[in-house]
């Protein structure tokens, strides 16, 4: 199973369509309308701290499990957008075509953006309780998860083999029951697999979600992040490694609560029959199993689907015939004047909103720091790729060492590297170091693990015989580097490097700036930018920030990434 | 009751939008009758559009024109009494064998008792005792046809579907099964009334079916029917199912001539993708003795262990070059087949390059255009676009595929995959 790539990497196409423009002006404009609510509610509402937390490690499992909590939810959340959205996406041609597009500008949107420009507006759904913080938590987190699973559920349901669907036409399988006993089924391994990577993801913004400033607004909700928050202020070494502690944790019990048994359960949705891969294992899906505990408690769930399956009638007659699809003019017309007015109205907000107060040096200073952000992205992308990619490959060609250090490097990527900024900035402050540089290295402390992992499994994928060649024809040396090993990773190198990229960028917001009890430490960057505009309360400058990230993340994707995928791809993919 | 009607089948059209815009017809008057007790074979090549028009049959699809009926009513979806087998199974790998079995009755609203009875019954009958709790992937691909098999019997279809069932199966594997449906089907066993099989395999048509119909390719058109009348069970060894082969072959061989007058000029021809290595192997076969220049062709495949089918597009390609001639059944080298034969590598190269500059017109085209470019090179855009004004995206691919490699053997012009350019030049 691989990563996918964010949605800018698939399309096939270089140029920007007209619905890649009229993605981004919606994407922007929601954004502006969150803004817009945003700072005419933010007055009434400041200062929703409640109860100080305690740094008591005994308080610590407590917490742990409401962050744990704010992750489920938000899991389920986005397994109802995916469902829907994805399904809406993959099959109406009509919705599809601005759909897919719209996916691409919103995994492009840093995390922390979104939460910045909605955290008062939730606030404001429930106010003077924790209720709307909460709902800012789980939307935060939601964001982090969503985009990536809906993009994979839609891949699958464009990939699902023709002669299964007709299998389940001709056997009176309803739209609704092909849906649910042979869509939904074989997407699941790409889906629960891509859930488990954005759960990594979500751990690093979860952390930042639960304790956040906007302007004259904070937020403190109980749990892991705020925990650590309070212990930064406090400067407290020791709870911080409590918090560390805790942590590793709640992510070993959720992966092997949660995702190791439904992984392994997924693989019998798994439709390619090579048995070169390992069944995944799971000893809770074996009690579980062995149990007839699951079986009852499913079989109700069962009748009831069955029961919905034969609420209308099985697809005979007209209703089950395929019929060349002819969009209705009528139904085009209508829909292209409801996304017109829908553009003009988000356009008209956006110059509301931004027109008058923005000029050129705003948009050239945010523009500027944006380059230097980029810059810091490619030269530690690059870094990272040096360091791991010999690594990987090493590791990768033993598979007993494969086996221990794999999940170690996936446990990391999802471990929230934020924890660990606190002790880099009391470092940076003891040793009086340049926060331009030793910053720095705190983007890819968490994503750098995905170059890792994915050069493992690329050079685990080496096929036997093609190693076996190289050594009979005594390819050694930085030969054998170059024509084989470096070739033989390269696609699965490509994926991993761009997921960390894109990592890396959403990273900025909290890695640029980091502070130590009294003392704070800033790079310049886009990162900055954006965490300063938050904690003001400048909603112009949080706009122009993310607007700006989005618009860097996307063209470094199109122009860069996607060609160097696709080469990859064609070119060096063993297949 | 025994020449009750299960289906009827009048002048049947059938046509895809093309991507330049304009419609692609793949089926053009198609009749077809099946009677109680019968099975029907529809023979051809690979793209003339069986599949097609078992998928309409089976109201997956309609057609543009035409009607077909199901015990006189008109098909206008799926009819509940016709189920079919896939070429690829198509089994759910979630669902285990039983659960799959299962799957066509429970859209039937049966209640559950019997669901399973009936599901249990058609795996007994099936020869898949004992694996019911299997999923698909634990099981050979024999197996997992047995279970298409089921699940296809389960739902007591009047009419079964076959769409190349045994294609995907080894030799033996394909063997085994066939016997043991026609054992059922012989015995009276199988709850079913008649059935269809899409094959481009002759001697499985000839081994299974009352009547085979002849599908001719672009568009795709019922071109003859022969009437197999062999008692059951069959022998391959038997003089008259070789007799009935070799009439198949020699029906489909004028045809494939007739064809190619027809449309051999200019760029619509379709080529089959056939390597090189196969055509100098072939033209190698004929040559040497005992055939010295001319060999019946199912003598030859099995020879040269081949099934005759694998062959024949083979032959065609000799013949489409003018290196070879199909006549009755027979393949005959000319002239230049037997030079070809004679020669060393870098002057067959030569026969085989001037005989794509004379007979494929494709290949002259290309040649043409890049003589005439003064830069020498040619983007693989400008001949696909042309070739898709005469058949599907699919056939375009194969056809331009299978002139590259042509070209490539005869040091005609080169094709860089990666920029999608033609060009005259060769690493030097």
């Amino acid at each position: 199973m691989k990563i996918l790539p964010p949605v800018s990497i698939e399309a096939r196409r270089l140029v920007p369509s007209r619905w890649d423009v009229l993605a981004a002006i919606l994407v922007l404009g929601f954004i502006v309308l969150f803004a817009d609510a945003s700072r005419a509610l933010v007055q009434p509402l400041s200062s929703l701290s409640n109860a100080p937390l305690s740094l008591d490690p005994w308080n610590l499992p407590g917490y742990a499990l409401r962050t744990a909590l704010r992750m489920l939810i938000a899991l389920g959340v986005s397994l109802v957008f995916t469902l829907t959205y994805a399904t809406w996406a993959a099959k109406s041609q009509r919705a599809g075509s601005l759909l897919v597009p719209l996916l691409d500008i919103l995994q492009s949107v840093p995390i922390l953006g979104f939460i910045s420009v909605t955290v008062v507006f939730f606030l404001s759904l429930a106010p003077g309780r924790i209720f709307g913080a909460e709902l800012a938590a789980v939307f935060a987190i939601f964001t982090s998860q969503a985009w990536n699973m809906a993009f994979s559920f839609y891949q699958s349901l464009r990939t699902v083999p023709d002669e299964m669907i007709e299998a389940g036409r001709m056997f009176g399988l309803n739209g609704w029951a092909r849906f649910w006993r042979i869509e939904v089924p074989f997407g699941l391994p790409s889906l629960i697999w891509n859930m488990m990577m954005s759960m990594s993801g979500g751990w690093f913004f979860v952390v930042a979600a639960e304790a956040i400033s906007v302007g004259p607004t904070t937020i403190v909700l109980p749990g892991i992040g705020s925990y650590i928050a309070s212990a930064i202020k406090q400067q407290n070494l020791g709870a911080i490694a409590w918090a560390i502690g805790a942590m590793l944790v709640v992510i070993l019990v959720y992966d092997q609560l949660l995702f190791r048994p439904l992984v392994a359960w997924a693989d019998k949705f798994r439709i390619d029959n090579d048995d070169s891969e390992e069944y995944p294992e799971s000893w809770v899906l074996d009690i579980i199993r062995r149990s007839d505990l699951m079986d009852r408690l499913a079989a109700p769930f069962h009748t009831f689907m069955s029961w919905t399956y034969k609420l209308t009638a099985p697809a005979r007659g007209r209703a089950g015939i395929l019929r060349d699809a002819v969009p209705s003019r009528a139904g085009d017309a209508v829909w292209w004047v409801f996304l017109a007015a829908l553009a003009v109205f988000a356009l008209w907000h956006i110059w509301l909103m931004l027109g008058g107060t923005l000029t050129w040096t705003d948009i050239g200073s945010a523009a500027g720091l944006g380059a230097i952000t980029m810059m810091r992205v490619i030269i530690l992308i690059a870094l990272a790729s040096v360091i791991w990619t010999p690594i990987g490959v090493y590791v990768g060609l033993r598979p007993h060492l494969a086996h221990i250090i794999q999940p170690v490097a996936q446990f990391l990527a999802a471990f929230p590297a934020n924890l660990v900024f606190p002790v880099a900035v009391f470092v940076i402050v003891r040793y009086d170091l340049n926060p331009d540089i030793a910053l720095s290295p705190l983007m890819v402390l968490g994503t750098q693990w995905y170059i890792l992992f994915n050069v493992i499994a690329g050079a685990s994928a080496i096929p036997r015989e093609l190693r076996d060649a190289g050594t009979n024809l005594q390819v050694k040396g930085l030969l054998w580097w170059r024509k084989i090993a470096l070739p033989g990773v390269f696609p699965y190198y490509v994926t991993g490097a761009i997921t960390a990229s894109g990592g890396s960028w959403n990273a900025a917001i909290v890695a640029e700036v980091a502070s130590w009890g009294s003392h704070t430490v800033r790079a310049h960057g886009l990162g900055t930018y954006i965490a300063d505009a938050t904690q003001a309360g400048d909603f112009h400058r949080i706009v122009l920030g993310i607007a700006t990230m989005s618009f860097y993340v996307v063209v470094v994707n199109r122009l860069f990434w996607r060609p160097l995928y696709w080469f990859a791809e064609r070119r060096y993919r063993l297949t | 009751m025994a020449d009750e009607l299960l289906l009827e089948v009048h002048d049947v059209r059938r046509s895809f939008p093309k991507p330049g815009g304009g419609q692609l017809l793949v089926l053009d008057g198609v009749e077809l009758a099946l009677k109680q007790g019968e099975i029907v074979g529809l023979l051809g090549r690979s793209g003339s559009g069986k599949s097609t028009f078992l998928r309409l049959i089976a109201g997956l699809a309609q057609p543009q024109g035409g009607s077909l009926s199901y015990l006189g009513q008109p098909i206008d979806g799926p009819p509940g009494g016709i189920a079919m087998v896939f070429q690829s199974f198509a089994l759910f790998p979630w669902l285990t064998v039983l659960e799959n079995v299962q799957l066509g009755l429970e859209a039937l609203h049966i209640p559950a008792s019997e669901i399973r009875t009936r599901a249990l019954a058609a795996i007994d009958l099936i020869g898949l005792d004992g694996y019911e709790n299997a999923y698909p992937r634990e099981l050979s691909g024999g197996m997992r046809q047995r279970v298409g098999f089921a699940r296809a019997m389960v739902v007591h279809p009047n009419i079964l579907l076959l769409d190349e069932p045994f294609s995907a199966l080894d030799v033996l594997t394909a063997e085994n099964l066939r016997t043991d449906l026609l054992e059922l089907w012989g015995e009276g066993r199988l709850p079913i009334k008649g059935m269809i099989l899409v094959t481009h395999n002759i001697e499985e048509a000839v081994l299974m079916c009352d009547r085979v119909c002849l599908f001719s390719t672009n568009p795709g058109r019922i071109a003859g029917e022969i009437k197999i009348d062999i008692p059951r069970p069959r022998d391959r060894t038997d003089q008259r199912f070789e007799n009935y082969v070799d009439q198949i072959y020699t029906e489909m061989t004028a045809r494939a001539r007739s064809a190619r007058a027809e449309r051999g000029t200019g760029l619509a021809t379709l080529m089959n993708h056939v390597s090189s290595n196969l055509i100098s192997g072939l033209i190698e076969a004929v040559a040497a003795p005992p055939y010295n220049g001319k060999a019946d062709l199912p003598d030859i495949a099995s020879d040269l262990q081949m099934e005759i089918d694998e062959l024949f597009p083979v032959a065609e390609a000799l013949q489409l070059m003018r290196l070879g001639e199909l006549e009755g059944g027979d393949i005959k080298l000319t002239h230049m087949g037997k030079r070809f034969a004679d020669a060393e590598l870098n002057e067959r190269k030569e026969i085989f390059s001037r005989a794509l500059m004379s007979q494929v017109p494709l290949a002259a085209l290309i040649r043409r255009v890049l003589d005439e470019r003064t830069s020498h090179t040619a983007p693989r855009r400008r001949f696909i676009d042309e070739l898709e004004d005469h058949m599907t995206e699919d056939a375009a691919e194969e056809t331009l595929r299978t002139v590259v490699s042509w070209a490539r053997f005869g040091e005609l012009f080169s094709y860089d995959d990666e920029s999608e350019m033609f060009s005259l030049e060769n690493p030097t």
